[in-house]
């Protein structure tokens, strides 16, 4: 197994304060705007820019945790089901913009499912997607991110992952390609 | 582990802990579901189920109705009161040419012990046993056990459980005993000599014949009801006479030094096993079983509805 860091935590933390700066930028106070990260490992991205943003605004940010699994698209497909994480949302997003932030945005089903499982908690104005890293070639379905944090270019026999300093000890993007 | 080691639930008998554990985290996750706006996730939208009911229900048709319907599930219902069973038709018959309509899942309820394995074994579909006669009603067992989890906390070591009243003919008492046993609990039985099954504690059950003294041991007493129409004979001599030596009233309750959880599996016959004030006092969560009971069904249906390969 191949491994290479594609994103050191030099640029991993710029890459994250780019990404609020966008948020604001289009955000602004951040007055009808909910954050909302997936569950599992989407929940660490949407932690960080939320501790960028209400230190760089010195405001409370309203923040969610969904969990999708139950809207999956591959259920009964997989040979384990999937155990589901909490979903945390405790208001309603009637007419609220909505970001959703995931880690690695692939085949584009995991948003699928998260719009699907949004819709159980209200009808949003708007929903955006801001995903850390793009894995632009691979997509099953016709998503798109509005906020990207790094695009990559991968075969789809090789593997994405966004690491965290709280988890695996240091901030930083992996690629693993498999040995022919 | 993320699978059940079974492919039909017929008893709790054959679950093991991490089964237990397993539908309860999964149930964990359905009682957020049932608590939003929209009550609904579609991950069942391609699975077909019957509810099989061979013996009247009200309260665990409808949960289990519920708990389909809420993960999207089709469902189909059938009563034998108003079928062909009525007219002489064999138990594999019914059930084949209602899978002959291509069901994935069967919810039965049936009069005779043993039913539920009986079907698992000679039929394509997975089978959840809802009830067979005296033998076992695994998710009423695993609801009064989610119950207690959430009143008393994950670890059910030293907890002390009394099941009072009937056990020889009930159903809910053995899952009970199979369920809180497997997840550490220690359980006694309390009732009249005639309604404890004369083996009883060879499944390492205390046995009390005294109310007050089973509820002074006790953290959680679950009143089973007097089910008169199981009975053939006579257990005890009236009533009245039931009501007086094991039936909890509020005097009663309040009389004990630490404050027990009241659980009764429904439908209550109020003054009879239970007085209307404990009923609705603060420390019965009857409601929440009920409650509960819809969001571990639906971590039944759906733990087992995943291993269905298409």
């Amino acid at each position: 197994m191949d491994k290479r860091t594609i994103l050191n935590s030099k640029h991993f933390e710029i890459t994250l304060n780019r990404l609020a700066s966008q948020l604001k930028e289009n955000h602004q106070s951040f007055e009808n705007t909910i954050l909302i990260g997936l569950q599992p490992r989407g929940i660490h991205v949407l932690t960080r820019i939320q501790r960028i943003l209400e230190a760089d605004l010195k405001q409370e940010i309203k923040c969610g945790q969904l969990d999708i699994t139950f809207y999956r698209d591959d259920f009964r497909r997989r040979e384990q089901p999937i155990i589901p994480s909490v979903t945390n949302i405790d208001f309603i997003i009637e007419n609220k913009n909505v970001v959703l932030i995931d880690d690695v945005l692939f085949s584009g089903r995991t948003i699928r499912a998260g719009l699907d499982a949004l819709l159980a908690f209200g009808r949003p104005n708007r929903v955006e997607l801001l995903t850390f890293i793009d894995r632009r070639f691979e997509r099953h379905l016709p998503i798109q991110p509005d906020y990207t944090g790094k695009v990559v270019d991968t075969l789809s026999s090789q593997r994405v992952s966004v690491e965290w300093s709280e988890l695996e000890g240091e901030d930083k993007v992996v690629l693993f390609t498999e040995d022919k | 582990m993320n699978n059940l080691s079974v492919d039909h639930l017929i008893g709790i008998k054959g679950l093991s802990k991490e089964d237990i554990e397993l539908i309860f985290t999964t149930a964990d996750s359905f009682k957020q579901v049932i608590n939003r706006p929209i009550k609904k996730v579609p991950s069942l939208r391609d699975i077909t189920i019957a509810n099989l009911f061979f013996e009247n229900s009200t309260r665990t048709r409808l949960s289990f109705e519920l708990a389909e319907k809420r993960l999207s599930a089709d469902v189909v219902n059938f009563s034998a009161a108003s079928s062909s069973v009525k007219k002489g038709e064999t138990l594999i018959d019914t059930v084949n040419n209602i899978l002959a309509m291509k069901v994935d899942l069967v919810v039965m309820r049936h009069p005779n012990p043993g039913a539920a394995k009986f079907l698992s074994e000679r039929i394509g579909a997975r089978v959840i046993n809802a009830g067979d006669g005296t033998h076992e009603h695994p998710t009423q067992a695993l609801l009064d056990a989610y119950s207690i989890r959430e009143k008393l906390g994950e670890d059910f070591k030293g907890k002390k459980v009394v099941i009072v009243g009937d056990i020889k003919h009930s159903r809910v008492a053995l899952s009970n005993i199979f369920c809180l046993q497997k997840l550490g609990a220690e359980v006694m039985v309390c009732g009249p000599t005639t309604l404890i099954p004369k083996h009883i504690h060879e499944l390492g059950v205390k046995v009390e014949h005294n109310l007050r003294r089973a509820l002074e041991w006790c953290d959680v007493a679950n009143m089973l009801r007097i089910q008169l129409e199981r009975q053939d004979i006579q257990f005890f001599p009236s009533l009245r006479e039931y009501t007086m030596m094991y039936g909890l009233d509020k005097e009663l309750l309040d009389s004990l030094e630490k404050k027990i959880i009241v659980m009764h599996p429904g439908p209550i016959n109020r003054g009879v096993e239970i007085s209307s004030d404990v009923a609705d006092s603060a420390q019965s969560i009857i409601l929440d079983q009920v409650e509960n009971g819809v969001a571990v069904r639906m971590a039944v249906i759906y733990l087992l509805a995943s291993q269905i390969n298409r």
